[in-house]
């Protein structure tokens, strides 16, 4: 019946797919090649598929508690329960939530930022992190085109991506210290002085991602001098404010350096990791402006991007942020929830530590307590990563990079035995 | 070195700080208002405060549409009226959250799901259902694994992939967009950097379809180029093609090997029927023909804000549509990495629940009964008053929530159509003359006249 129906249609069974037969074209997706995994959320995917009892995922950077479990903060529960079935779901304006906006502003900025009573922040509500990046690359494209952006190396991979497809030709410049496992500063310092006077730079604002290797904070205040000399533009990404130290604040501090010694900034916010807000897709994108007449134009600018893009950004995690950070009492449980989850980080980091070396590991392993917020650079390579994988059912990705928030006191012995397996022999 | 940077930005900067010192946010230290730098070792800076690399940033003109409502909300006065932009509105002028969706989001609150990151592409169970939904579940297409579909950021954000995927796959070609069409289209394709060009589709003589210009524009494009196609509903005119007009469309389209590009953003909110609404995309799918095929919930399950449709691309083979899927989710990595979830759950909440999902069917019925019970009575009313012998019945022969009233800036206006004229302002600004229906209220309703 069912071959009848498709040969009438002119299809055919060929093999293994159902394809249009002779009559028609051969298909217009002919020269679509499959594309390559991503490598991150790749990780994850197979993790899922892996059947061992064993098997521990330290790849994709997403909060798990001690059972390695998702976790839904009590504050974001409270908040959704506020408007669960009433809210009415009519189109945000194109620049999203205002309240959501003014309080990641005070966040990012400061609490009492003279920026902010100012006016002088064009700020709209983005697709997280991501979105919030594309923004501010299709945006710098369109106004100043012939404007490069400095990476730093390494980086999170899909900044690379978010550029590229911006057609924003990318430099890098140098960060990671292998040897040390720590920051490379005499070469970051290095390739900022030897950049064009004016150029664009994405820097980390806090834990930084893959490495978790950050600046000190005299060593930010070295690098926004330098900036201020170089008239450089700093671009932060800051996704793991309150994650990395548990202290909000303390993670802004670079921020706050810059904003200080009078740079104009831009800062690309994300709710993700913070406020565990992953999949809704909330963050906010800002850049400080001259004036409060600047702040609008570049706004209005912002939101003819996001237009043809998505029209406007989704409501749902932007009204759990609002009501969070606007409530005393939400935020104050919000701010214990995001110091508990960074403890637990750091705990887990002083424990996988602790085991390599009582395993008698003959490298060193300081940087896993050095280093900070979700990632942990191991300095594994690519083929030790692999063994990780295919012996171990250990799924990280093959830069070497953990991710702390996967480690658990049930799984911490068995990962730092892994680990030791694959690189005693180093 | 530091020399440089100095003097050049003074000259714009000192007349403004010297007007007003907090324009550049000096801030609480007085006293020089052009050192900003640090002391370091032995060598002190004045640097001059940060002239921006923004400076020439222009402010954007408001958005047509968007910008009508934002008009409307700063209007103070209490007769006034939004007739436009395309969102849903109940006898009382409310917005309207319907009960599928409050019960669903109960459902979901009482679950306690997770928050975690969605694939690429979407939640899986959104993405079946709302093929299911548009090509019919029993389709050999979806039997056959032959649709690539990707979850994407409501009918918007499923036209840009589609279009940034057009551009990656296709530079050469153009999209053929019909004349007039939504506004944002335009937006869409030109950043996009996807050419495009307009076929005739609005007839102003007969306030209908230019089936003939249609047709032969399409005809006269380059072999290959993608015709966007408004599955039901045009917007903003409102004009659909008879179903033995789409027969004729699909017949020049093969000719031609031009590819269909469906916007599918009123299924089930034109006629009420779901199924009805899905005629010509089921109809092109059923010639053989590879498709695409954005879907928007924004108005069809009162979804606007959360931003939730689907990019669909139907192939001649699986093969094909997984590795189409595997690029549209490469393009939509580093747009905004994976999609929003809530909006997603609640779809496949109410789809998959036969109780919810026929719930829904009555409420979509609902909604579009009342747009429809509206022109009837404004076509009753504006016959009634009008004696100037204009024929209104094309109010009742175009669909879904828009009307293309053919009325321009240079008619003039009669006095007992209180509502169009109420609201001149508000249509005026909307550049085609179009008006939203899901906004009417009849004069006589509001106890006046």
């Amino acid at each position: 019946m069912a071959s009848r129906a498709a040969i009438y249609r002119g299809m055919m069974w060929k093999g293994r797919s159902w394809a249009i037969g002779s009559r028609s074209m051969s298909s217009w997706w002919s020269n679509v090649e499959p594309a390559p995994k991503d490598p991150i959320l790749g990780v994850t995917e197979a993790y899922l598929a892996d059947p061992s009892p064993h098997k521990v995922n330290v790849g994709v950077g997403a909060y798990r508690d001690d059972n390695g479990k998702p976790v839904v903060l009590e504050c974001v529960r409270e908040a959704e329960r506020r408007i669960a079935g009433n809210l009415n779901m009519e189109y945000l304006p194109m620049g999203g939530s205002i309240k959501m906006i003014e309080e990641s502003l005070k966040l990012a900025y400061g609490e009492d930022s003279e920026f902010i009573k100012d006016k002088r922040i064009a700020a709209v509500q983005s697709l997280s992190g991501t979105g919030a990046c594309r923004l501010f690359a299709d945006f710098q494209k369109r106004f100043l085109p012939d404007s490069q952006i400095y990476i730093p190396l390494p980086t999170w991979a899909n900044h690379h991506n978010i550029w590229r497809d911006a057609r924003v030709p990318q430099q890098t410049f140098r960060y990671y210290h292998p040897e040390s496992r720590g920051l490379d500063f005499a070469s970051l310092m290095e390739d900022f002085k030897n950049a064009p006077n004016g150029s664009f730079f994405l820097l980390h604002a806090c834990a930084h991602n893959p490495t978790g290797v950050d600046p000190s904070e005299e060593q930010w205040r070295e690098i926004s001098h330098l900036f201020k000399v170089k008239n450089h533009f700093p671009f932060f990404d800051m996704a793991y404010q309150g994650f990395a130290s548990g202290d909000p604040e303390r993670d802004a501090k670079a921020i706050r350096i810059f904003l200080e010694d009078g740079h104009l900034i831009g800062c690309a916010q994300s709710y993700a990791k913070n406020m565990g807000l992953y999949g809704q897709r909330v963050g906010c994108l800002s850049l400080l402006c001259e004036d409060e007449m600047q702040a609008v134009a570049v706004k209005s600018q912002l939101q003819q991007i996001a237009r043809p893009m998505y029209s406007n950004p989704p409501l749902h995690g932007a009204h759990i942020v609002s009501i969070i950070l606007s409530d005393p009492d939400l935020k104050s449980l919000w701010l214990k929830e995001v110091k508990v989850m960074a403890d637990r980080i750091i705990g887990m980091r002083k424990a996988l530590r602790e085991n390599l070396e009582k395993l008698g590991s003959p490298l060193s392993w300081e940087h896993i307590t050095n280093q900070i917020g979700m990632f942990c650079y191991s300095g594994m390579t690519p083929d030790q990563v692999d063994r990780l994988t295919n012996e171990f059912h250990i799924y990280m990705t093959r830069n070497g990079r953990i991710s702390m928030a996967g480690v658990t006191t049930g799984n911490v012995a068995y990962l730092a035995n892994a680990i030791h397996e694959v690189t005693k022999s180093t | 070195m530091a020399s440089s940077v100095a003097p050049l930005a003074l000259s714009a900067s000192a007349a403004a700080i010297r007007e007003n010192p907090k324009r550049i946010g000096v801030g609480k230290r007085g006293g020089n208002l052009f050192f900003k730098g640090k002391a370091f070792g032995r060598v002190s800076l004045a640097v001059a405060v940060n002239v921006s690399r923004f400076e020439s940033v222009t402010m954007a003109p408001p958005d047509p549409i968007l910008g009508v409502s934002e008009a409307f909300k700063a209007d103070t006065s209490d007769v006034k009226l939004n007739l436009g932009v395309g969102a849903y509105r109940t006898e009382e002028l409310q917005p309207y959250v319907l009960n599928v969706v409050r019960k669903a989001e109960n459902l979901m609150l009482e679950r306690g799901e997770n928050k975690e990151y969605l694939p690429i592409e979407g939640l899986a169970a959104f993405n079946k259902v709302t093929a299911d939904l548009l090509f019919g579940a029993n389709n050999p297409v979806i039997q056959q694994g032959r649709v690539a579909t990707v979850q994407s950021l409501s009918g918007t954000g499923s036209l840009r992939l589609a279009a940034a995927f057009i551009q990656r796959y296709f530079p050469d070609a153009k999209v053929l967009i019909s004349s007039p069409t939504w506004g944002n289209h335009k937006n869409i394709f030109n950043d996009a950097r996807v050419p495009w060009s307009e076929y005739r589709y609005y007839d102003p003589r007969t306030v209908g379809l230019d089936f003939d210009g249609m047709l032969a524009d399409i005809k006269a494009a380059p072999d290959g180029s993608f015709v966007l196609l408004h599955g039901c509903a045009h917007n903003p005119t409102g004009i659909d093609p008879t179903p033995e007009q789409w027969n004729k469309i699909a017949d020049v389209i093969q000719e031609k090997n031009h590819i269909p590009f469906f916007d599918v953003a009123y299924q089930g909110f034109a006629s009420g029927s779901l199924d009805t609404d899905a005629y010509s995309v089921r109809l092109f799918v059923e010639r053989g023909l590879e498709l695409l095929v954005a879907q928007s919930y924004s108005k069809n399950l009162g979804l606007y804000a959360e931003r939730i449709g689907a990019i669909n691309v139907v192939c001649s083979s699986s093969d094909a549509a997984a590795r189409v899927k595997s690029q549209l989710k490469r393009l939509a990595r580093p747009m905004y990495s994976n999609p929003p979830v809530h909006g997603a759950r609640i779809v496949a909440n109410v789809v998959g629940d036969p109780t919810l999902f026929n719930e829904w069917k009555q409420e979509m019925e609902l909604m579009a009964g009342r747009i429809k019970n509206v022109r009837q009575r404004l076509f009753d009313y504006l016959s009634q008053k009008d004696k100037s012998g204009k024929d209104w019945s094309f109010i009742l022969k175009q669909i879904g929530m828009f009307s293309f009233t053919g009325l321009n800036k240079a008619q003039g206006l009669f006095d007992c159509t209180e509502v169009i004229k109420v609201e001149r302002d508000y249509f005026w600004r909307n550049e085609f003359g179009n008006v939203a229906f899901a906004g009417v209220i009849l004069p006589s309703e509001r106890g006046g006249n």
